[in-house]
């Protein structure tokens, strides 16, 4: 055979390498794929028992007021209305986000449109570090300072709904402020300079260009932060209160998804319905955390078509 | 003779930190003329074009000494208003990159920062703003969609109309046509030969020949320097520097 020919034939040591790294790759993602099914397969299988085994009705699950599930009523059937937490831990991510953005994004044009050179030298490095300070942390600040002040402010014991906002805004505002940090800087210089070559003054161009192009990805940031203040537990279940009752006001005692979930898995029985109770709680975590990742996709792409 | 100048300079200097970018220009620009600044790449035309409507005022470490005059005003004095400025002198970029709005809004931009918000007179500005962009006929059934979805060309002529909207005396062009094809760079230098009885217009350009087809002064620099400014035909057929002579024959740059 021609020796160029023979050349062309043989595999090359890079195609080989080339080959490999695929294949590590492909067993990497497999087994990503694979954890995930198998949290929704397990999470899912415990949290439908309640419904199909213990035959409890999804719309009162999903209504009643009274969680104790320990416990039947009249009817024999067992306690286990989850609205109360349901409630609790949309109020407190909804009202943290909500204190949350304006914060956010102020500090966030400050840092990019502002005030670069400084903003960047000294925001940049707080907010890192805020976003690793562990939960426990800003717990045990809320039950120390936030609990006691919403005491003597307000009464009653201090727990509830309003500590919680507080101390998952401050969990938050880190997360909203650095993925909005990103969004703006991501707005191309020559939006800035061609609003200012049109008799823009700086406010005017963040107002109504920067913002205006940045939104998408603001919207991200935004709700970003509410996925991280509905799945978290720790920080939330040491100032919230834990009681499973609906919440009639901002300062009395409550409980959310995740805390009534913390609280109570360790001292229930696997199989038995207080457990299974639990596990339906967590499949609707696992839910809304879906759906909050939907909006995120869904929002990035509606903000990809504009731009 | 030719009306008196519209905008004056003399011995303008600019210095980034250290390096002195401008080195003394002495420049007029003259009312309803197109006036092409030319010259090789990092020769100091867009430096010096970005001064006209201080777009240059934010970099930092930046040093700008000399006089400028738009009407007799010097627009570096210090009681200058840098927004009235800028709806006199208006610019448009290398890139054609409207704002990610619609094209009526684009258009409409920078009648709305002025506070204007009767809808007749909006309406009115978009169609004349952008029939004297020559877009008009493309762009009339469209005018809420996202100006995004336009053409290169389309796009830098919105631009355009985006800067006539405001009415301003001078405009400002930044190589406009340097990233389009050749028919919609030709036909956005139709338009500005089209415009220039309303309009004072400046453009840098690294096209020659369309230095030579469109404007009526071409000013030629070379290393911060004006070397020469000249009627365009004069310059293109009997310059009157050695330099300009060798740039346009190709010799360098």
């Amino acid at each position: 055979m021609d020796p160029i020919r023979q050349r062309l034939l043989k595999k090359s040591r890079q195609a080989k390498l080339e080959k490999r790294g695929r294949l590590i790759g492909l067993l990497c993602i497999s087994l990503i794929v694979l954890v995930v099914v198998a949290i929704f397969y397990f999470v899912a299988s415990r949290g439908l028992a309640t419904f199909y085994h213990d035959k409890v009705n999804l719309w009162d699950f999903l209504t009643k007021q009274v969680w104790n599930p320990g416990t039947k009523d009249s009817h024999g059937v067992p306690a286990v209305g989850a609205l109360p937490m349901i409630v609790g831990s949309f109020l407190v991510t909804i009202f943290a986000a909500l204190v949350a953005t304006p914060f956010a994004i102020g500090a966030a044009i400050f840092m990019t449109e502002i005030s670069p050179r400084r903003g960047m030298r000294i925001l940049k490095p707080v907010t890192e570090l805020l976003v690793g300070i562990p939960s426990v942390v800003y717990g045990f600040i809320g039950l120390t300072v936030v609990v006691p002040v919403i005491r003597r402010l307000f009464g009653g014991t201090g727990f509830g709904i309003l500590a919680g906002t507080c101390v998952l805004f401050v969990m938050i505002l880190p997360t909203v402020t650095s993925m909005s940090v990103d969004a703006l800087k991501a707005v191309p210089r020559y939006y800035r300079d061609a609003s200012a070559a049109l008799g823009a003054t700086r406010w005017q161009t963040i107002y109504k260009v920067v913002l205006r192009a940045a939104m998408p990805g603001l919207l991200t940031a935004i709700v970003f932060g509410m996925a991280r203040a509905f799945g978290e537990a720790l920080a939330v279940q040491m100032v919230i209160g834990n009681a499973a009752l609906m919440p009639h006001n901002l300062v009395s005692p409550a409980a959310t998804l995740t805390s009534v979930l913390t609280l109570g898995i360790g001292n229930t029985i696997m199989g038995s319905l207080e457990n299974n109770a639990l596990w339906s709680l967590a499949l609707i975590l696992l839910l809304m955390s879906l759906v909050f990742n939907l909006v995120i996709r869904w929002i990035g792409r509606k903000g990809a078509v504009k731009s | 003779m030719a009306a008196a100048p519209i905008i004056t300079s003399r011995d303008v200097h600019l210095y980034y930190g250290k390096h002195e970018a401008l080195k003394g220009i002495d420049l007029d620009f003259n009312p309803q003329q197109i006036t092409a600044l030319i010259g090789p790449s990092g020769s100091g035309k867009s430096t010096y074009l970005r001064l006209l409507n201080r777009m240059n005022d934010l970099i930092p470490n930046i040093k700008i000494t000399g006089d400028i005059r738009l009407y007799q005003q010097d627009i570096y004095a210090s009681d200058m208003d840098i927004v009235q400025l800028r709806k006199e002198v208006g610019m448009v970029f290398q890139q054609p990159h409207p704002f990610p709005f619609s094209i009526y809004d684009n258009v409409v931009y920078g009648l709305r920062l002025a506070g204007i918000k009767d809808r007749a007179v909006l309406d009115q500005a978009v169609e004349t703003s952008l029939k004297a962009a020559a877009v008009w006929t493309e762009t009339k059934d469209i005018l809420h969609e996202s100006a995004l979805a336009l053409s290169g060309g389309q796009r830098q002529r919105v631009c355009i109309a985006r800067v006539l909207a405001v009415k301003p005396a001078v405009i400002l062009l930044d190589e406009p046509t340097s990233a389009l094809d050749p028919i919609s760079s030709s036909k956005i230098e139709q338009m500005l030969v089209d415009l220039k009885k309303d309009y004072t217009i400046i453009m840098v350009t690294h096209n020659l020949q369309q230095a030579a087809r469109a404007s009526d002064k071409t000013a030629f620099f070379l290393d911060g320097q004006l070397v020469e400014l000249n009627d365009t035909v004069n310059f293109f057929t009997a310059p009157a520097k050695k330099e300009s002579e060798d740039y346009i024959s190709g010799r360098f740059g």
